[in-house]
Protein backbone atom coordinates (compact mmCIF):
# COMPACT_ATOMS: atom_id res chain seq x y z
CA UNK A 1 0.00 0.00 0.00
CA UNK A 2 2.83 1.88 0.88
CA UNK A 3 4.39 1.35 -2.49
CA UNK A 4 1.16 1.95 -4.62
CA UNK A 5 0.68 5.41 -2.55
CA UNK A 6 4.29 6.79 -3.27
CA UNK A 7 3.97 5.21 -6.72
CA UNK A 8 1.02 7.23 -7.65
CA UNK A 9 2.03 10.46 -5.81
CA UNK A 10 5.13 10.60 -8.06
CA UNK A 11 3.67 10.21 -10.70
CA UNK A 12 0.35 12.26 -10.94
CA UNK A 13 0.43 14.59 -7.76
CA UNK A 14 4.15 15.66 -7.53
CA UNK A 15 4.56 15.23 -11.14
CA UNK A 16 8.39 16.30 -11.57
CA UNK A 17 7.78 18.48 -14.83
CA UNK A 18 3.91 19.73 -13.78
CA UNK A 19 4.71 20.38 -10.21
CA UNK A 20 7.87 20.97 -9.80
CA UNK A 21 9.58 22.69 -12.94
CA UNK A 22 12.01 19.86 -13.09
CA UNK A 23 13.97 18.76 -16.30
CA UNK A 24 12.36 22.33 -18.20
CA UNK A 25 15.36 22.52 -20.32
CA UNK A 26 15.74 19.16 -22.17
CA UNK A 27 11.75 18.68 -21.92
CA UNK A 28 11.76 21.69 -24.48
CA UNK A 29 14.69 21.22 -26.59
CA UNK A 30 14.41 17.31 -27.31
CA UNK A 31 9.76 17.53 -27.68
CA UNK A 32 9.62 18.25 -31.79
CA UNK A 33 9.14 14.87 -32.33
CA UNK A 34 7.29 11.80 -30.35
CA UNK A 35 9.63 9.14 -31.66
CA UNK A 36 13.37 11.00 -29.92
CA UNK A 37 10.57 11.88 -26.46
CA UNK A 38 10.43 8.58 -26.57
CA UNK A 39 14.16 7.73 -26.38
CA UNK A 40 14.77 10.72 -24.04
CA UNK A 41 12.33 9.52 -21.58
CA UNK A 42 13.31 6.17 -21.62
CA UNK A 43 16.98 6.88 -20.95
CA UNK A 44 15.62 9.42 -17.65
CA UNK A 45 13.51 6.14 -16.39
CA UNK A 46 16.31 3.92 -16.39
CA UNK A 47 18.83 6.50 -15.14
CA UNK A 48 16.66 7.73 -12.10
CA UNK A 49 16.00 3.46 -11.32
CA UNK A 50 19.82 3.35 -10.97
CA UNK A 51 21.22 6.68 -9.10
CA UNK A 52 18.05 7.38 -6.88
CA UNK A 53 18.46 4.00 -5.00
CA UNK A 54 22.45 4.82 -5.12
CA UNK A 55 21.81 7.89 -3.50
CA UNK A 56 19.99 6.91 -1.15
CA UNK A 57 22.39 4.39 -0.19
CA UNK A 58 24.86 7.02 -0.37
CA UNK A 59 23.12 9.38 2.23
CA UNK A 60 21.96 6.59 4.79
CA UNK A 61 25.22 5.34 5.10
CA UNK A 62 27.98 8.21 4.74
CA UNK A 63 26.17 11.91 4.75
CA UNK A 64 23.81 12.13 7.07
CA UNK A 65 24.12 13.10 10.64
CA UNK A 66 25.65 9.89 12.35
CA UNK A 67 25.56 7.92 8.99
CA UNK A 68 29.36 7.05 9.57
CA UNK A 69 28.65 5.18 13.12
CA UNK A 70 28.87 1.60 11.12
CA UNK A 71 32.56 2.57 11.24
CA UNK A 72 33.49 2.73 14.63
CA UNK A 73 32.36 4.80 17.78
CA UNK A 74 34.38 7.75 17.44
CA UNK A 75 32.61 8.56 13.89
CA UNK A 76 29.15 8.34 15.40
CA UNK A 77 29.09 11.93 15.68
CA UNK A 78 30.09 13.15 12.16
CA UNK A 79 28.11 15.06 10.04
CA UNK A 80 29.18 15.45 6.43
CA UNK A 81 25.61 16.39 4.68
CA UNK A 82 26.60 19.78 3.31
CA UNK A 83 28.81 17.03 0.85
CA UNK A 84 25.35 15.85 -0.55
CA UNK A 85 25.39 18.17 -3.94
CA UNK A 86 29.12 17.31 -4.85
CA UNK A 87 28.16 13.39 -4.11
CA UNK A 88 25.00 13.19 -5.60
CA UNK A 89 26.00 14.47 -8.74
CA UNK A 90 29.45 12.55 -9.14
CA UNK A 91 27.38 9.57 -8.54
CA UNK A 92 24.97 10.62 -11.35
CA UNK A 93 27.89 11.72 -13.84
CA UNK A 94 29.82 8.41 -12.82
CA UNK A 95 26.62 6.36 -13.55
CA UNK A 96 25.75 8.51 -16.63
CA UNK A 97 29.34 7.18 -18.18
CA UNK A 98 29.42 3.60 -16.84
CA UNK A 99 25.58 2.84 -17.94
CA UNK A 100 26.58 4.47 -21.47
CA UNK A 101 29.53 2.44 -21.55
CA UNK A 102 27.60 -1.08 -20.97
CA UNK A 103 24.93 -0.71 -22.96
CA UNK A 104 26.86 0.09 -26.15
CA UNK A 105 29.14 -3.38 -24.99
CA UNK A 106 25.93 -5.33 -24.63
CA UNK A 107 22.91 -3.75 -26.12
CA UNK A 108 23.99 -1.81 -29.54
CA UNK A 109 20.75 -1.55 -30.70
CA UNK A 110 19.68 0.65 -27.76
CA UNK A 111 22.79 2.30 -27.42
CA UNK A 112 22.11 3.83 -30.63
CA UNK A 113 18.58 4.66 -30.17
CA UNK A 114 19.49 6.18 -26.51
CA UNK A 115 22.93 6.85 -27.66
CA UNK A 116 22.84 10.97 -27.98
CA UNK A 117 20.56 11.19 -24.78
CA UNK A 118 22.53 9.47 -22.30
CA UNK A 119 25.19 12.19 -22.22
CA UNK A 120 22.43 14.88 -21.95
CA UNK A 121 21.08 13.24 -18.97
CA UNK A 122 23.93 13.98 -16.87
CA UNK A 123 22.85 17.83 -16.48
CA UNK A 124 18.95 16.94 -16.72
CA UNK A 125 17.98 18.73 -12.97
CA UNK A 126 14.94 16.43 -13.22
CA UNK A 127 17.52 13.48 -12.13
CA UNK A 128 19.84 15.32 -9.37
CA UNK A 129 15.91 17.05 -8.24
CA UNK A 130 15.40 13.27 -7.67
CA UNK A 131 17.86 12.35 -5.50
CA UNK A 132 17.47 15.74 -3.64
CA UNK A 133 13.73 15.27 -3.00
CA UNK A 134 14.57 11.68 -2.22
CA UNK A 135 16.74 13.57 1.04
CA UNK A 136 14.26 15.78 1.53
CA UNK A 137 11.42 13.77 1.93
CA UNK A 138 13.03 11.61 3.92
CA UNK A 139 12.42 8.28 2.34
CA UNK A 140 12.47 5.27 4.60
CA UNK A 141 13.99 2.14 2.80
CA UNK A 142 15.79 1.40 0.48
CA UNK A 143 12.88 -0.41 -2.27
CA UNK A 144 10.79 2.67 -1.64
CA UNK A 145 13.88 4.72 -2.79
CA UNK A 146 13.94 2.54 -5.94
CA UNK A 147 10.10 2.74 -6.66
CA UNK A 148 10.40 6.88 -6.41
CA UNK A 149 12.76 7.14 -8.83
CA UNK A 150 11.00 4.87 -11.51
CA UNK A 151 7.83 6.50 -10.87
CA UNK A 152 9.64 9.98 -10.99
CA UNK A 153 10.78 8.61 -14.28
CA UNK A 154 7.28 7.42 -15.50
CA UNK A 155 5.89 10.89 -14.69
CA UNK A 156 8.60 12.63 -16.57
CA UNK A 157 8.05 10.51 -19.38
CA UNK A 158 4.34 11.01 -19.59
CA UNK A 159 4.59 14.42 -19.50
CA UNK A 160 7.30 14.56 -22.48
CA UNK A 161 5.52 12.16 -24.53
CA UNK A 162 1.91 14.32 -24.20
CA UNK A 163 3.89 17.97 -25.30
CA UNK A 164 5.97 16.03 -28.00
CA UNK A 165 2.28 14.84 -29.37
CA UNK A 166 0.83 17.62 -29.35
CA UNK A 167 3.70 19.84 -30.78
CA UNK A 168 3.70 17.21 -33.74
CA UNK A 169 -0.03 18.03 -34.26
CA UNK A 170 0.14 22.18 -33.37
CA UNK A 171 2.53 23.01 -36.75
CA UNK A 172 -0.77 22.79 -38.56
CA UNK A 173 -2.10 25.11 -36.46
CA UNK A 174 -2.61 28.94 -37.34
CA UNK A 175 -0.69 30.23 -33.75
CA UNK A 176 -0.36 33.87 -33.33
CA UNK A 177 3.33 34.09 -34.70
CA UNK A 178 5.17 35.83 -31.82
CA UNK A 179 3.85 32.62 -29.61
CA UNK A 180 5.17 30.05 -31.95
CA UNK A 181 7.26 27.76 -30.87
CA UNK A 182 8.49 28.28 -27.26
CA UNK A 183 6.17 30.48 -26.68
CA UNK A 184 2.82 28.12 -27.02
CA UNK A 185 4.51 25.59 -25.65
CA UNK A 186 4.99 27.46 -22.46
CA UNK A 187 1.11 28.07 -22.35
CA UNK A 188 0.15 24.38 -23.26
CA UNK A 189 2.36 23.05 -20.43
CA UNK A 190 0.50 25.54 -18.45
CA UNK A 191 -2.85 24.02 -18.95
CA UNK A 192 -1.36 20.88 -19.19
CA UNK A 193 -0.07 21.57 -15.30
CA UNK A 194 -3.87 23.28 -14.24
CA UNK A 195 -4.82 19.51 -15.52
CA UNK A 196 -2.44 17.68 -13.59
CA UNK A 197 -3.68 20.02 -10.32
CA UNK A 198 -6.98 17.67 -10.53
CA UNK A 199 -5.05 14.78 -9.46
CA UNK A 200 -4.40 16.58 -6.17
CA UNK A 201 -7.12 15.12 -4.49
CA UNK A 202 -6.33 11.70 -5.69
CA UNK A 203 -4.96 10.24 -2.21
CA UNK A 204 -6.69 12.47 0.41
CA UNK A 205 -9.20 9.98 2.09
CA UNK A 206 -12.95 10.89 2.10
CA UNK A 207 -14.16 13.52 4.56
CA UNK A 208 -11.47 13.39 7.17
CA UNK A 209 -9.84 17.21 6.61
CA UNK A 210 -13.20 19.07 6.41
CA UNK A 211 -14.42 17.63 9.96
CA UNK A 212 -10.98 19.27 11.52
CA UNK A 213 -10.94 21.92 9.57
CA UNK A 214 -14.88 23.37 10.16
CA UNK A 215 -14.45 24.09 13.88
CA UNK A 216 -11.36 25.96 13.68
CA UNK A 217 -12.87 28.65 11.03
CA UNK A 218 -16.24 28.86 12.96
CA UNK A 219 -13.76 29.64 16.30
CA UNK A 220 -11.68 31.81 14.42
CA UNK A 221 -14.75 33.82 12.77
CA UNK A 222 -16.73 34.41 16.39
CA UNK A 223 -12.70 35.05 18.11
CA UNK A 224 -12.73 38.41 15.15
CA UNK A 225 -15.81 39.58 15.79
CA UNK A 226 -16.34 39.22 19.50
CA UNK A 227 -13.15 38.80 21.78
CA UNK A 228 -10.05 40.55 19.65
CA UNK A 229 -7.72 40.42 22.49
CA UNK A 230 -7.20 36.46 23.48
CA UNK A 231 -3.72 35.63 23.74
CA UNK A 232 -2.75 32.89 20.30
CA UNK A 233 -1.73 30.23 23.20
CA UNK A 234 -5.63 30.35 24.22
CA UNK A 235 -7.07 30.39 21.24
CA UNK A 236 -5.14 26.82 20.11
CA UNK A 237 -6.32 25.79 23.68
CA UNK A 238 -9.66 26.30 22.80
CA UNK A 239 -9.42 24.90 19.22
CA UNK A 240 -7.73 21.92 20.82
CA UNK A 241 -10.89 21.55 23.08
CA UNK A 242 -13.92 22.20 20.36
CA UNK A 243 -12.25 19.56 18.35
CA UNK A 244 -12.21 17.09 21.51
CA UNK A 245 -15.66 17.78 21.91
CA UNK A 246 -16.46 16.63 18.66
CA UNK A 247 -14.57 13.60 18.98
CA UNK A 248 -16.57 12.92 22.02
CA UNK A 249 -20.25 13.82 20.40
CA UNK A 250 -19.15 11.64 17.29
CA UNK B 1 32.30 53.67 -20.33
CA UNK B 2 35.33 53.91 -20.00
CA UNK B 3 36.19 50.93 -17.98
CA UNK B 4 34.62 48.62 -20.57
CA UNK B 5 35.62 48.79 -24.37
CA UNK B 6 32.29 48.62 -26.82
CA UNK B 7 32.78 44.73 -27.36
CA UNK B 8 32.80 43.90 -23.62
CA UNK B 9 30.06 46.34 -23.13
CA UNK B 10 28.08 44.05 -25.63
CA UNK B 11 28.67 41.25 -23.83
CA UNK B 12 26.57 42.00 -20.82
CA UNK B 13 24.13 44.17 -23.04
CA UNK B 14 23.31 41.23 -25.32
CA UNK B 15 21.93 38.51 -22.82
CA UNK B 16 19.25 41.60 -20.96
CA UNK B 17 17.18 41.87 -24.67
CA UNK B 18 17.98 39.81 -27.38
CA UNK B 19 19.71 37.01 -26.57
CA UNK B 20 18.28 36.49 -23.16
CA UNK B 21 19.31 32.82 -21.67
CA UNK B 22 15.73 32.08 -20.92
CA UNK B 23 13.43 33.07 -23.60
CA UNK B 24 16.23 33.09 -26.47
CA UNK B 25 18.15 30.16 -25.60
CA UNK B 26 15.97 28.25 -23.23
CA UNK B 27 18.25 27.48 -20.83
CA UNK B 28 17.94 27.48 -16.85
CA UNK B 29 14.43 27.10 -16.54
CA UNK B 30 14.23 24.32 -14.08
CA UNK B 31 14.61 26.03 -11.23
CA UNK B 32 13.90 29.77 -12.61
CA UNK B 33 10.14 28.86 -12.37
CA UNK B 34 9.51 26.93 -8.97
CA UNK B 35 10.60 29.84 -6.96
CA UNK B 36 8.59 33.01 -8.52
CA UNK B 37 6.20 32.68 -6.46
CA UNK B 38 7.34 35.97 -4.66
CA UNK B 39 9.90 38.38 -5.40
CA UNK B 40 12.26 38.14 -2.15
CA UNK B 41 12.65 34.46 -3.54
CA UNK B 42 13.39 35.49 -7.31
CA UNK B 43 16.61 38.24 -6.07
CA UNK B 44 18.10 35.98 -4.01
CA UNK B 45 18.29 32.78 -6.67
CA UNK B 46 19.43 35.87 -9.28
CA UNK B 47 22.25 36.52 -7.04
CA UNK B 48 23.26 33.19 -6.09
CA UNK B 49 23.06 32.03 -10.03
CA UNK B 50 25.22 35.78 -10.40
CA UNK B 51 28.01 34.46 -7.88
CA UNK B 52 28.03 30.97 -9.34
CA UNK B 53 27.88 31.62 -12.89
CA UNK B 54 30.40 34.57 -12.71
CA UNK B 55 32.97 32.59 -10.22
CA UNK B 56 32.20 29.44 -12.42
CA UNK B 57 32.97 31.04 -15.95
CA UNK B 58 36.17 32.54 -14.58
CA UNK B 59 37.42 29.45 -12.66
CA UNK B 60 36.79 27.03 -16.26
CA UNK B 61 38.25 29.54 -18.03
CA UNK B 62 41.66 29.71 -16.10
CA UNK B 63 41.50 25.82 -16.25
CA UNK B 64 40.44 25.59 -20.16
CA UNK B 65 43.87 24.71 -21.05
CA UNK B 66 44.48 21.96 -18.84
CA UNK B 67 40.81 20.11 -19.03
CA UNK B 68 40.93 16.86 -20.96
CA UNK B 69 38.05 17.18 -22.83
CA UNK B 70 37.05 13.69 -22.41
CA UNK B 71 36.23 14.48 -18.48
CA UNK B 72 35.48 18.03 -19.03
CA UNK B 73 31.68 17.18 -18.12
CA UNK B 74 32.59 16.11 -14.68
CA UNK B 75 35.46 18.73 -14.04
CA UNK B 76 32.42 21.47 -14.87
CA UNK B 77 30.37 19.49 -12.27
CA UNK B 78 32.87 19.34 -9.83
CA UNK B 79 33.88 23.28 -10.10
CA UNK B 80 29.61 24.36 -9.78
CA UNK B 81 28.81 22.17 -7.12
CA UNK B 82 31.69 23.44 -5.17
CA UNK B 83 30.40 26.82 -5.45
CA UNK B 84 26.63 25.69 -5.15
CA UNK B 85 27.79 24.29 -1.24
CA UNK B 86 29.15 27.72 -0.78
CA UNK B 87 26.33 29.64 -1.74
CA UNK B 88 24.37 27.02 0.57
CA UNK B 89 26.02 27.15 3.44
CA UNK B 90 26.27 31.23 3.37
CA UNK B 91 22.57 30.98 2.74
CA UNK B 92 21.74 28.65 5.88
CA UNK B 93 23.89 30.95 7.79
CA UNK B 94 22.25 34.18 6.88
CA UNK B 95 18.85 33.92 5.63
CA UNK B 96 17.69 30.23 6.70
CA UNK B 97 13.96 31.17 6.48
CA UNK B 98 14.78 31.93 3.02
CA UNK B 99 17.09 28.54 2.60
CA UNK B 100 14.01 26.84 3.49
CA UNK B 101 11.78 28.32 1.31
CA UNK B 102 14.15 27.69 -1.97
CA UNK B 103 15.00 23.85 -0.31
CA UNK B 104 16.37 22.16 -3.05
CA UNK B 105 16.31 24.62 -6.11
CA UNK B 106 19.58 25.81 -4.50
CA UNK B 107 21.12 22.60 -4.90
CA UNK B 108 19.39 22.32 -8.72
CA UNK B 109 21.79 25.37 -9.74
CA UNK B 110 25.12 22.69 -10.25
CA UNK B 111 22.24 20.87 -13.18
CA UNK B 112 20.98 24.66 -14.38
CA UNK B 113 21.83 24.76 -17.93
CA UNK B 114 22.66 27.83 -18.06
CA UNK B 115 25.68 27.30 -16.28
CA UNK B 116 26.62 24.44 -18.13
CA UNK B 117 25.87 25.75 -20.93
CA UNK B 118 27.67 28.97 -20.77
CA UNK B 119 31.10 27.13 -19.48
CA UNK B 120 30.87 24.79 -22.71
CA UNK B 121 29.76 27.54 -25.10
CA UNK B 122 31.77 31.13 -23.63
CA UNK B 123 34.62 29.67 -21.15
CA UNK B 124 35.76 27.09 -22.25
CA UNK B 125 37.14 29.22 -25.54
CA UNK B 126 37.68 32.65 -24.05
CA UNK B 127 39.72 34.27 -21.70
CA UNK B 128 38.76 34.89 -18.07
CA UNK B 129 37.71 38.72 -18.45
CA UNK B 130 35.25 38.39 -21.17
CA UNK B 131 34.27 34.85 -19.27
CA UNK B 132 33.52 36.67 -16.51
CA UNK B 133 31.75 39.27 -18.31
CA UNK B 134 29.75 36.51 -19.95
CA UNK B 135 28.98 35.01 -16.96
CA UNK B 136 27.54 38.29 -15.23
CA UNK B 137 25.54 39.09 -18.26
CA UNK B 138 23.98 35.86 -18.72
CA UNK B 139 22.99 35.82 -15.07
CA UNK B 140 21.77 39.44 -15.42
CA UNK B 141 19.38 38.00 -18.50
CA UNK B 142 18.30 35.36 -16.04
CA UNK B 143 17.51 37.44 -13.11
CA UNK B 144 15.61 40.43 -15.29
CA UNK B 145 13.22 37.46 -15.96
CA UNK B 146 12.87 35.92 -12.66
CA UNK B 147 12.23 39.47 -10.94
CA UNK B 148 9.78 39.94 -13.63
CA UNK B 149 8.09 36.87 -13.50
CA UNK B 150 8.04 37.48 -9.32
CA UNK B 151 6.85 40.86 -9.92
CA UNK B 152 3.45 39.95 -11.34
CA UNK B 153 3.21 36.54 -9.48
CA UNK B 154 3.38 38.35 -5.98
CA UNK B 155 1.64 41.32 -6.81
CA UNK B 156 -1.57 39.67 -8.22
CA UNK B 157 -1.30 36.33 -6.23
CA UNK B 158 -0.89 37.74 -2.76
CA UNK B 159 -1.12 42.09 -3.14
CA UNK B 160 2.29 42.40 -1.38
CA UNK B 161 5.78 43.03 -3.18
CA UNK B 162 9.00 41.98 -1.38
CA UNK B 163 6.34 40.88 2.09
CA UNK B 164 4.68 45.06 1.72
CA UNK B 165 1.25 45.26 1.03
CA UNK B 166 1.31 47.89 -1.50
CA UNK B 167 -2.21 47.10 -2.49
CA UNK B 168 -4.36 47.63 0.90
CA UNK B 169 -5.05 45.21 3.66
CA UNK B 170 -7.36 42.42 2.13
CA UNK B 171 -8.98 41.66 5.81
CA UNK B 172 -9.28 45.34 6.79
CA UNK B 173 -10.58 46.25 3.24
CA UNK B 174 -8.19 49.40 2.26
CA UNK B 175 -6.84 50.59 -0.51
CA UNK B 176 -7.97 48.82 -3.81
CA UNK B 177 -9.49 45.97 -2.15
CA UNK B 178 -12.09 48.86 -0.79
CA UNK B 179 -13.45 48.39 -4.39
CA UNK B 180 -14.32 45.13 -4.05
CA UNK B 181 -10.46 43.84 -5.34
CA UNK B 182 -9.79 40.30 -4.46
CA UNK B 183 -5.93 38.58 -4.73
CA UNK B 184 -5.91 36.07 -7.55
CA UNK B 185 -4.85 32.81 -5.51
CA UNK B 186 -4.25 31.43 -8.35
CA UNK B 187 -1.09 32.90 -9.33
CA UNK B 188 0.74 31.41 -6.41
CA UNK B 189 0.47 28.17 -8.13
CA UNK B 190 2.63 25.96 -10.66
CA UNK B 191 1.08 26.44 -13.80
CA UNK B 192 0.85 30.48 -13.98
CA UNK B 193 4.66 30.55 -13.84
CA UNK B 194 4.54 28.81 -17.06
CA UNK B 195 1.61 30.83 -18.37
CA UNK B 196 3.37 34.55 -17.26
CA UNK B 197 6.67 33.53 -18.74
CA UNK B 198 4.57 32.42 -22.10
CA UNK B 199 3.29 35.65 -22.26
CA UNK B 200 6.48 37.51 -21.37
CA UNK B 201 8.26 35.80 -24.44
CA UNK B 202 4.88 36.68 -26.51
CA UNK B 203 5.54 40.45 -25.73
CA UNK B 204 9.66 40.23 -26.62
CA UNK B 205 8.65 38.16 -29.91
CA UNK B 206 6.07 41.09 -30.69
CA UNK B 207 8.58 43.86 -30.44
CA UNK B 208 11.24 41.99 -32.10
CA UNK B 209 9.81 40.44 -34.97
CA UNK B 210 13.44 38.91 -35.92
CA UNK B 211 13.16 36.30 -32.83
CA UNK B 212 10.15 35.12 -34.06
CA UNK B 213 10.12 31.01 -34.91
CA UNK B 214 9.00 28.88 -37.82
Amino acid sequence: MEHLELFFKAIFIDNMVFATFLGMCSYLAVSKKVSTAVGLGAAVIFVMAITVPLNWLLDQYILQEGALSWLGEEYAEYDLSFLSFIMFIATIATMVQLVEIIVEKFSPALYNSLGIFLPLIAVNCAILGGSLFMQSREIETLGLAFNYGVSSGIGWFLAILAIAAIREKIRYSNVPAPLRGLGITFIITGLMAIGFMSFGGMLTGGDEPEATEQPVEILEASVNSEVEIIDVEVTEEAIELVNNEKEIIE
Amino acid sequence: MGLLSKKDAKLITDPLFDNNPITIQVLGICSALAITADLKASIVMSIAVLFVLGLGNVVISLMRNIIPSKIRIIVQLIVVATLVIIVDIILKAFAYELSKTLSVFVGLIITNCIIMGRFEAFALANGPWKSFLDGIGNSLGYGAILVIVGFFRELLGSGTLLGIKVLGDPIEKTGVYAFGYENNGFMLLAPMALITLGIIIWVQRARNTSLIEN
